[in-house]
């Protein structure tokens, strides 16, 4: 009846990993690097914006966006928040432990080949710099083949920042522009105070020309959209990551529809101009 | 297509022989309903049910089944059903139905836990006999069905006819006693269907099936989805007796000893609430008009964009019958959304 059931493995089944690297990084998030058992490589080819249905025997799998870059081959890093009861026991492993991989999976990428030559915006706050970071650190390493770089960061509060030494070297930088600003001053913090939309107006490079990359908490896109709407950004240079409750990862469980759309087979990297009619995903 | 003729006592011989070599699930009372069961003998079977308590796609999409097997630390295995089974009386629009899940759980990434159970069924369809008091099949071109089915019964009196679709259907019917359909039993069959076609409609739509992914378009905001949802309970009862909903989640159970255990799929519904909410707490359909809304926009429009255009509704009309404040009748929606909205 099926011709592909004969030959096609089960899209339930995930692989076995091996955590390589665990790192707190602030109260709640965990870097976590892992290579696959049997895959012959450390790692897998995956798009940024892909990700992955990580599995823990007894507790589940949750989906977990890629936060390295293609390029590095020597495993697959992920930044898991301790939020639900799959992340929570992820926070519990150690090196050496395993771990199931399903994936990578989404259909809806970051447009890697098609943005090549142009000036990007990177807009992230908090945690969603974790999926983007995928794509910053392809086109850092890919330097030449992309216009001027530019990255907005804004989090809630001082200790919530994570990746900082990274962080400091995207700072140090002289062929990019990244700004940070944290919501509630701090102390320790000398440096912009004020949701992310604050740092828009400080971008140099013509925005209404760039293509614009927006992943945060659900409220930060309404913003972020108005903000980018003022400026006269065309909705065909806007790309959203729109991560829901990816359960299945392979569009059937019908937990991460977005009024039409599957984030897991349609996204969860969705151009702005291609959301149609989607009240649900902003 | 071989159009065959049985009659009556020969197919009851026919089912008797059968359920004793094989497993077979047929259509039987239950109190004064119907519902598909484990069958024993043909004197339990009701080929003239008016609708099943629940759709057959438990068959295929079991309330709750096993998909893997693990052992913490070790590899996952995946679990299959391996049962080879008969399905007895399958009424057209439960046929329509399970052919479209076929279509949804191939697409993109097939799905081989539903298909080695659609694989090891024989399914015999049934043409309506008696239509349920709430069936509206005919509005959404559902009263009868031409493919997905082994064989389709048709009941033209003292006989069945017998539509032999497949090689498995062949196989199945090779020890039954039949004959070659006659014209006049032909031409009764084809009443029969031409009957239902008519009478499958207790709740009548006021356009197409066709129109109504258009006339969803312009109804995202109209406030027929809070007026209904008020008296919502947001029980699922909707999802959970429709033949076409296939949503699921998916859950560990750890065994006793601690080590070994497995994951399971379950039914799931997008009218429950938390459906939609992710890690973090936040709730993307937080609101019952939006999950009532959203199950609507799926039966004639979201799906129908994935399965070229055929409703997602086959108009079984179990859903009105489950719902308690009731609610659920698509009908009445589409038609409220009609005399509002217009057809333009």
């Amino acid at each position: 009846m099926c011709e592909c059931c004969a030959t096609e493995k089960d899209i339930y089944l995930p692989q076995l990993a091996t955590v390589q690297k665990m790192r707190l990084m602030n109260d709640t998030e965990m870097y976590v690097r892992f290579t696959m058992d049997d895959s012959g490589a450390p790692g897998f080819d995956f798009i940024p914006g892909q990700f992955v249905e990580v599995s823990i025997a007894g507790i589940g799998e949750a989906p977990i966006t890629i936060s390295s870059s293609p390029t590095q081959k020597d495993g697959i890093e992920m930044v898991i928040r301790r939020i639900g009861n799959v992340t929570k026991a992820v926070h519990k492993l150690k090196a050496g432990d395993k771990i199931g991989i399903r994936g990578p999976l989404g259909n809806g990428t970051y447009p890697v080949d098609e943005v090549k030559g142009q000036n990007l915006v990177f807009i992230c706050g908090g945690i969603g710099l974790v999926p983007q970071r995928s794509f910053i650190n392809y086109v850092l390493d890919k330097r030449d083949d992309y216009g001027e770089v530019t990255i907005l960061l804004g989090t809630k509060c001082y200790s919530q920042r994570f990746f900082q030494s990274e962080l400091e070297q995207w700072l140090a930088r002289d062929d990019i522009h990244f700004m940070e600003t944290i919501d509630e001053a701090h102390d320790c913090w000398n440096g912009n105070v004020g949701v992310v939309t604050t740092l828009i107006p400080k971008i140099e490079s013509e925005l209404a020309t760039s293509q614009v990359f927006i992943c945060g908490p659900p409220i930060m896109y309404k913003f972020v959209l108005m903000a980018l709407a003022e400026e006269k950004v065309p909705k065909d240079r806007i790309y959203l990551n729109l991560e829901r409750k990816m359960k299945c990862g392979v569009g059937k469980c019908g937990h991460c529809q977005i009024n039409n759309y599957y984030a897991c087979i349609d996204g969860p990297v969705f151009k702005y101009s291609d959301l149609g009619v989607a009240p649900e995903a902003i | 297509m071989a159009v065959k003729k049985i009659s009556k006592p020969d197919f009851a011989d026919f089912v008797d022989k059968l359920t004793a070599g094989q497993k077979v699930y047929g259509v039987q009372a239950k109190g004064d309903r119907f519902d598909f069961a484990p069958l024993l003998s043909a004197k339990d079977l009701r080929l003239d049910y008016d609708v099943t308590l629940q759709p057959p796609k438990k068959f295929f999409l079991p309330p709750v089944e096993t998909l893997l097997t693990f052992e913490t630390g070790g590899e996952y295995k995946s679990n299959y059903d391996d049962e080879k089974f008969v399905l007895l009386g399958v009424h057209p629009y439960d046929m329509v139905a399970i052919n479209q899940l076929d279509e949804l759980f191939r697409q993109g990434y097939c799905d081989k836990h539903y298909f080695k159970r659609r694989d090891n069924a024989t399914i015999v369809a049934v043409d309506v006999v008696n239509p349920s008091e709430n069936v509206f099949a005919a509005e959404m071109g559902a009263a009868v069905v031409k493919e997905g089915f082994d064989v389709l019964l048709t009941d033209i009196g003292d006989a069945y006819t017998a539509e032999i679709a497949t090689d498995k259907g062949k196989q199945l019917l090779a020890t039954a006693k039949m004959s070659d359909a006659g014209e006049e039993d032909i031409n009764k069959r084809q009443e029969v269907q031409e009957k239902n076609k008519k009478d499958l409609a207790k709740h009548k739509l006021k356009c197409p099936a066709s129109y109504l992914p258009k006339l969803l378009e312009k109804a995202y905001d109209h406030p027929v989805w809070e007026e209904k949802a008020k008296t919502c309970f947001a029980c699922g009862s909707c999802n959970q007796v429709c033949p076409t909903c296939y949503c699921f989640n998916v859950q560990d159970d750890v065994n006793w000893d601690m080590k070994t255990g497995s994951r399971c799929r379950a039914w799931d519904g997008c009218m429950l609430d938390g459906f939609a909410k992710v890690a973090g707490d936040h709730d993307f359909r937080k609101n019952r008009a939006d999950r009532f809304r959203h199950r609507l926009y799926r039966k004639a429009k979201y799906v129908p964009e994935k399965i070229g255009g055929q409703m997602a509704c086959v108009g079984c009309g179990r859903c009105i019958g489950a719902c308690l404040p009731d609610i659920a009748n698509p009908v009445a929606i589409y038609n409220r959304l009609v005399d509002d909205l217009g057809l333009g």
